[in-house]
């Protein structure tokens, strides 16, 4: 085992940790659920990307719009209208580019706060992880739904706010997942001896516990983006979505609120719906192909 | 347990403070909301806002306010002018009934899935029930709703298309078919769940020492199943079960929306529109009680069944 | 139905088990990974038989495929016979009798071989009950009769497995293998996970019983000192097979393998974990089952090996009387 305060040991370090990394892409790669999503996502986050090049932001405008109203996919227009005429195409690639988004934002600041709390609270330990861990306890109780609603309602309606919401009603569960692996791997005898041999606090955290629950933050991320996204397209439904912008929880409300169901105009409907469908599937399969890749025992299920 | 108890009770003290202080961020005046479009003299409204104890100081409003709740007034809806409370009532049956039945449901088909999906695993059923799983979760519990609706109120006309019964008819018969549609809504969206984890703890347990032991016995395979893997393979599920009796319980706020049905979550949406600040407050703090009990339950009830944890 | 009967009665003077180029392998997807390559003994009624290896040696392979208690993915060929009947052809319903009722199992690491969430009364009443209903009324005296037995108080029997101690559990599994007054009794490993004075008395417990109820007994472990004091006959497997065989107090003392040379001289040091896996001295690890080179599979560890040893492995030859080992040096002058 390499010490930590020898100087020059950081090239081995790094390779060891690059040929680590490879060993595990191609593990990954080998699941088929693992390649399945990923080329599932790496579709939808090219067909989000490329919005502005495909189809013109113009088209969601809706004094602007032009086709025939809730009208079903014809070659002019492949998933149909909405009652203003625009295409729903159009609305489909950029409320992708929206619940992506705000999926991966919200996501970045629960596992953030999360991983702040739950490293600082494991590694601490005695009052301090008391006091971050009851902290933890109340926020895991707060119902997410309700709390979203409250704050929304009494902050302004914007996609800041639903990635807040998301933010905050997400994080105590990553706290506590990495606690108790912080609290694992700092019992570890490497740990040890880097203490012994005078490293920091800071440098502990950030040579060794740090690399060790890394894997198990990635992994985290990938299932916690998709309840994101999830969350985000409830909260559009319930009308407390950015009215200024496009997602498929918005959309999904605008079918709603216009009738689509009883109308059987289905296109307004099933492409974003089946659009978080497929998203979410990707994620949570990237998430368990990751998961089996990491931990070996759940290779075998 | 007193502990637990405790920590319930500080718990449901934060959502309490939370709750009053998240309001109190609204800077648009309440009273002011109140008469939006009316022409009222400034000095009416002063004199609503004494009589709101709006005029006192941030310290006091707050002793205030907890008293009240704590007694049990928990202030006036915008839109009804009826106590927050007794709206709370009302539609409290309508939820519980949605949202108990399904849980129940959901909990009982999942795990009767899980446990053959362990028992067979890696044969079609397993793989199948695990993609049912995977896809149930996948769309958003509300998206389940508009398409069974679409599907089976619209497009086949078997049911009807929301609230709980005819306006011209009712009775329990009535209600019960207007109840299928949100209830097996709520059902597809959350059994995947049972199902998974019955299946990964039930498939811990089959790798455990006892079972040998019990097959060494003499013990025929189904009795091995019924007596010693599934016992202890089922008490994640009960953990489970209690904790998401909470949060489908906020869950169902979405669903009710879909169907108009009548409950707390129709409730919510409906208050949002306002916003009715009362309501959401009494809402918001019935939603948190409602998860701060069902964990505390399930901490009682698993430290029950777990030997472990009971006697330790 | 097996009814229970008290150990000894039944009629036959054969061996009470008999085991004939029994091969175990495993199905993985790498393909067969073979643990039990070919093993075959006998053991009277009353005799006893202690086994010793390293860890994947395929003691336990060996000691579960006899009641045919292995996962589904192992491929079992070869005979076993128990009391004389054919433990393969049994139909699945003779099997259920005679397990527990002929021969009971006991395993290592107590704490996982007891189902967690049953008071220990249920789970030896379970065994009684389950071979005998007419019992049902007088189970609890049983069951208070075989803690006695192996010397725990009553009251332990309303207790969960993780109230007692590692000694503790290990003395109700052996209760509860008693419970049907089985002939004999298969130990596998049954003092690896306590401590060393513990284990002196499990041990002593152990001996006792097969002396006061006549059992045979089969003793698996990987710890030679510990089946010395115990067993009549020894037998020493390594990489699937028995290398040895003979009478324990001979083998011990004028171990004719050099693998049970190793063995016996890696005099364990009280407490010392170490000395729990592996013999002092030797160098090497077990071979991977996986890759097993042609030859006698302890060529890369022994110090005297041969040229002709990794040419072709071994069988057993005649060492002394009673005596067999299953190397190329065995009858030459040294």
């Amino acid at each position: 085992m390499t010490s930590a305060t020898v100087p020059g040991r950081g090239s081995i370090t790094w390779t060891r940790r690059r040929r680590a990394a490879a060993a595990v892409w191609k593990q990954y790669w080998s699941s088929t659920q693992g390649r399945a999503g990923l080329i599932i996502l790496i579709l939808f986050f090219g067909v989000a990307l490329a919005a502005p090049l495909i189809s013109p932001s113009s088209g969601l405008d809706v004094t602007q719009a032009g086709g025939p109203i809730l009208h079903s996919p014809t070659a002019g227009y492949p998933m149909g209208t909405d009652e203003f005429g625009r295409s729903i195409w159009t609305l489909f690639i950029w409320g992708a580019r929206v619940s992506l988004a705000v999926g991966i934002a919200a996501t970045v600041v629960a596992v953030g706060i999360g991983t702040v709390v739950g490293v600082v609270a494991g590694y601490a330990g005695g009052r301090t992880e008391g006091g971050l861990m009851r902290v933890t306890e109340w926020f895991l109780v707060i119902p997410f739904l309700p709390l979203a609603i409250v704050l929304a309602s009494v902050l302004s309606r914007s996609l800041f706010t639903i990635v807040l919401v998301i933010g905050i009603t997400s994080w105590p569960g990553i706290a506590r997942l990495l606690r108790s692996q912080v609290i694992s791997v700092k019992e570890r005898t490497f740990v040890e001896r880097a203490r012994a041999l005078g490293a920091g606090n800071s440098r502990i955290i950030g040579r060794h516990i740090l690399p060790s629950v890394m894997p198990l933050i990635f992994a985290n991320l990938t299932l916690t983006v998709p309840i994101a996204i999830l969350s985000e397209s409830t909260l559009a439904f319930l009308g407390l979505g950015d009215p200024l912008r496009v997602s498929w929880g918005q959309t999904l409300q605008a079918s709603f609120d216009a009738g689509a169901t009883s109308l059987g105009a289905w296109w307004y409907y099933i492409f974003p719906g089946f659009g978080i469908i497929f998203v979410v599937l990707a994620f949570t399969m990237c998430g368990r192909a990751l998961e089996a890749v990491l931990n070996p025992r759940l290779r075998d299920r | 347990m007193a502990r637990r108890v405790f920590a319930a009770l500080l718990s449901l003290i934060f959502v309490l403070t939370l709750n009053f202080f998240l309001f109190r961020v609204v800077k648009s005046d309440p009273v002011g909301s109140l008469f939006r479009g009316r022409n009222v003299s400034p000095e009416a409204k002063d004199r609503l806002r004494t009589e709101f104890g709006l005029d006192k100081s941030l310290p006091a409003q707050f002793t205030a306010y907890m008293g009240q709740t704590l007694r049990g007034n928990l202030g006036v809806s915008y839109a009804t002018r009826r106590s927050v409370g007794s709206e709370i009532l009302d539609k409290l049956g309508p939820t519980l009934v949605l949202v108990g039945i399904s849980t129940l449901l959901s909990a009982a088909i999942g795990v009767l899935m899980g446990i053959k999906a362990a028992w067979q695993r890696n044969s079609s059923f397993d793989r199948g029930s695990t993609a049912a799983s995977m896809l149930t979760y996948a769309a958003p519990d509300f998206y389940i709703g508009i398409l069974l609706l679409a599907i089976f109120a619209f497009w086949l006309r078997w049911l009807p298309t929301g609230g709980i019964e005819n306006p011209d008819g009712g009775g329990l018969f009535d209600q019960a078919k207007h109840l299928i549609l949100p209830c097996v809504t709520l059902t597809l969206g959350y059994f995947g769940e049972y199902a998974i984890i019955m299946r990964s703890s039930l498939l811990e347990v089959v790798n455990e020492d006892y079972l040998v032991t019990a097959r060494a016995k003499g013990l025929r395979d189904a009795l091995v199943r019924r007596r010693h893997a599934v016992p202890n393979a089922v008490l994640p599920v009960v953990t489970l079960f209690a904790i998401n009796l909470g949060f489908v319980l906020s869950g169902s706020i979405a669903v009710e929306t879909v169907f108009s049905w009548p409950g707390l979550g129709l409730a919510t949406s409906d208050a949002l529109r306002g916003p009715d600040y009362p309501m959401l407050q009494g809402l918001f703090l019935v939603f948190s009680g409602a998860i701060i009990l069902t964990n505390l339950a399930t901490d009682l009830i698993y430290g029950y069944l777990d030997p472990r944890v009971s006697t330790s | 139905m097996s009814t229970v009967e008290a150990a000894g009665t039944r009629g036959g003077v054969g061996p009470i088990l008999s085991v004939r180029d029994l091969h175990v392998s495993y199905e993985t997807r790498e393909g067969p990974v073979p643990a039990v390559r070919g093993i075959s003994f006998d053991l009277g009624p009353g005799e006893t038989l202690g086994i010793a290896g390293e860890s994947g040696c395929g003691k336990s392979s060996m000691a579960a495929a006899v009641l045919r208690l292995l996962p589904p993915e192992a491929v079992v060929s070869g005979e076993v016979r128990l009391d004389g009947e054919d433990v393969f052809a049994m139909t699945p319903g003779r099997l259920r009798a005679v397990r527990w009722t002929e021969a009971a199992i006991i395993f290592q690491g107590a704490m996982h071989a007891l189902n967690p969430v049953w008071k220990v009364k249920h789970q030896i009443g379970e065994a009684i009950e389950l071979h005998d209903p007419k019992v049902a009324g007088k189970t609890r005296t049983r069951v208070d009769e075989l803690l006695e037995q192996v010397g725990l108080p009553a009251r332990r029997a309303e207790a969960y497995p993780h109230q007692l101690s590692g000694g503790q559990r290990q003395r109700v599994m052996i209760a509860m293998a008693l419970a049907c007054r089985p002939r004999l009794l298969i130990a596998d490993e049954p003092t690896t996970a306590l401590d060393v004075m513990v284990q002196a008395q499990v041990l002593a417990l152990l001996a006792e019983l097969q002396t006061d109820l006549g059992l045979a007994m089969v003793f698996i472990t990987h710890d030679l000192s510990v089946l010395t004091s115990c067993c009549r006959e020894l037998a020493i497997m390594y990489a699937g097979r028995i290398v040895e065989r003979g009478p324990s107090h001979q083998v011990f003392v004028d171990p004719r393998h050099p693998y049970t040379r190793a063995l016996a001289a890696a005099f364990p040091t009280v407490g010392d974990p170490r000395f729990r896996k592996a013999p002092l001295g030797l160098p090497g690890d077990p071979p991977d089952p996986r890759a097993r080179p042609g030859g006698c599979p302890f060529t890369p560890r022994c110090p005297d090996a041969q040229s002709e040893c990794s040419a072709e492995e071994p069988n057993l030859r005649v060492a002394g009387p009673g005596r067999e080992a299953a190397c190329v040096l065995v009858g030459r002058t040294r």
